[in-house]
């Protein structure tokens, strides 16, 4: 928490507390750690970038005389020799949303100053994203190696692979991101860098659980875009 | 110390409200993946699939990343930006089916 003195802090409901918050010639977003603030502006300027990914999706396909490929049977997997539709892009859901939830407890467990529950939160999640990448390499592969290229697949519209390629693999550029971050703090977390309030390397700022807050928001947003993906993409 | 209090006050909720969010989300997840498997088609199908979405991105907005306890400045200024999206997303519908006609019309009529 910055040490400036914020007064009127008494938290007011509604529009009503947000009008008040604005006009009082002090910080605006009261309370709210500045890391985070800047967070949630980045998310927010990522949320258009996906837009925008998965807007001209939209516009592809919906331009197209050509038939859209039937993601159902693309994306089915063979489970016991019987093709089962999106078996893969289920498990991958499932494992993001255990990922999620590891990660909103681990949160929980850091502001409540439990090192250990927070470390070992951290770390699920870390291995939660791990798996997912994983999962979406073998995707990949599967993918490419039955032909899909950004420019042509076997299966109708062949705009069908560039889409494919880049919203899923900007999403997994994130998750590997987020990935990275995970294991980081992992290790922050258990060697009690925010217990003693120890500073990070790029900031004098002091060590504090609210940064595992901030790379739960991270998180998150990667788990609530993949909701997005899921709907449009694999889905529709 | 009072710094500290307020914060706590912001920051921890009971882990039941978490568990019932993560559960909440399964559900919904299983639901939108049976929407493909029961191969609903037209407008069920598309319906129930944004249903879905918008009700997991919105537990996970309000819940997970804890919007629901944040003030109303910090929700505000993330929300109604996105409104925007819409606007793009209308527009580009309409662009969409500019873009089909033209192409049938000039591609397979011949103009």
């Amino acid at each position: 928490m910055s040490e400036q003195k914020i007064v009127d802090y008494e938290f007011k409901p509604g529009f009503k507390g947000m009008a008040k918050d604005t006009g009082s010639d002090q910080t605006m977003f009261k309370g709210v750690h500045w890391g985070k603030a800047m967070m949630w502006i980045f998310l927010l300027s990522d949320t258009f970038v996906f837009s925008c990914f998965l807007i001209s999706y939209m516009k592809g396909r919906a331009s197209t005389p050509v038939e859209w490929p039937n993601p159902s049977e693309v994306f089915a997997l063979d489970a016991f020799g019987v093709p089962v539709p999106l078996l893969l892009i289920a498990i991958m859901t499932f494992v993001l949303i255990t990922s999620s939830g590891t990660m909103a407890l681990a949160v929980k467990y850091g502001y409540e100053r439990n090192r250990k529950m927070c470390g070992w939160l951290v770390l699920a999640t870390a291995i939660g994203g791990l798996t997912f990448v994983g999962m979406q390499a073998f995707e990949w592969s599967k993918l490419i190696h039955e032909g899909v290229r950004p420019w042509e697949n076997p299966f109708g519209a062949p705009q069908f692979g560039s889409f494919f390629f880049m919203i899923t693999g900007f999403h997994g550029t994130h998750v590997s991101i987020g990935v990275i971050f995970l294991f980081i703090y992992a290790y922050k977390v258990f060697a009690g860098h925010y217990d003693e309030q120890k500073r990070g390397w790029f900031t004098t700022m002091k060590g504090d659980y609210v940064e595992i807050e901030i790379l739960g928001l991270y998180w998150h947003f990667v788990d609530l875009v993949w909701v997005f993906i899921f709907a449009f993409f694999y889905l529709w | 110390m009072e710094d500290t209090k307020k914060k706590e006050q912001t920051s921890t909720h009971k882990i039941g409200i978490y568990l019932w969010i993560w559960g909440l989300l399964f559900v919904l997840s299983f639901f939108s993946y049976m929407v493909d498997w029961y191969q609903f088609q037209g407008l069920l199908r598309w319906s129930l699939i944004l249903f879905f979405m918008f009700l997991k991105a919105g537990l996970i907005m309000a819940f997970f990343m804890h919007l629901f306890w944040e003030r109303y400045a910090l929700v505000n200024v993330l929300l109604w930006p996105m409104t925007a999206i819409a606007c793009f997303v209308a527009l580009m519908v309409a662009e969409g089916k500019y873009t089909l006609f033209s192409r049938l019309f000039y591609f397979f009529v011949g103009g």
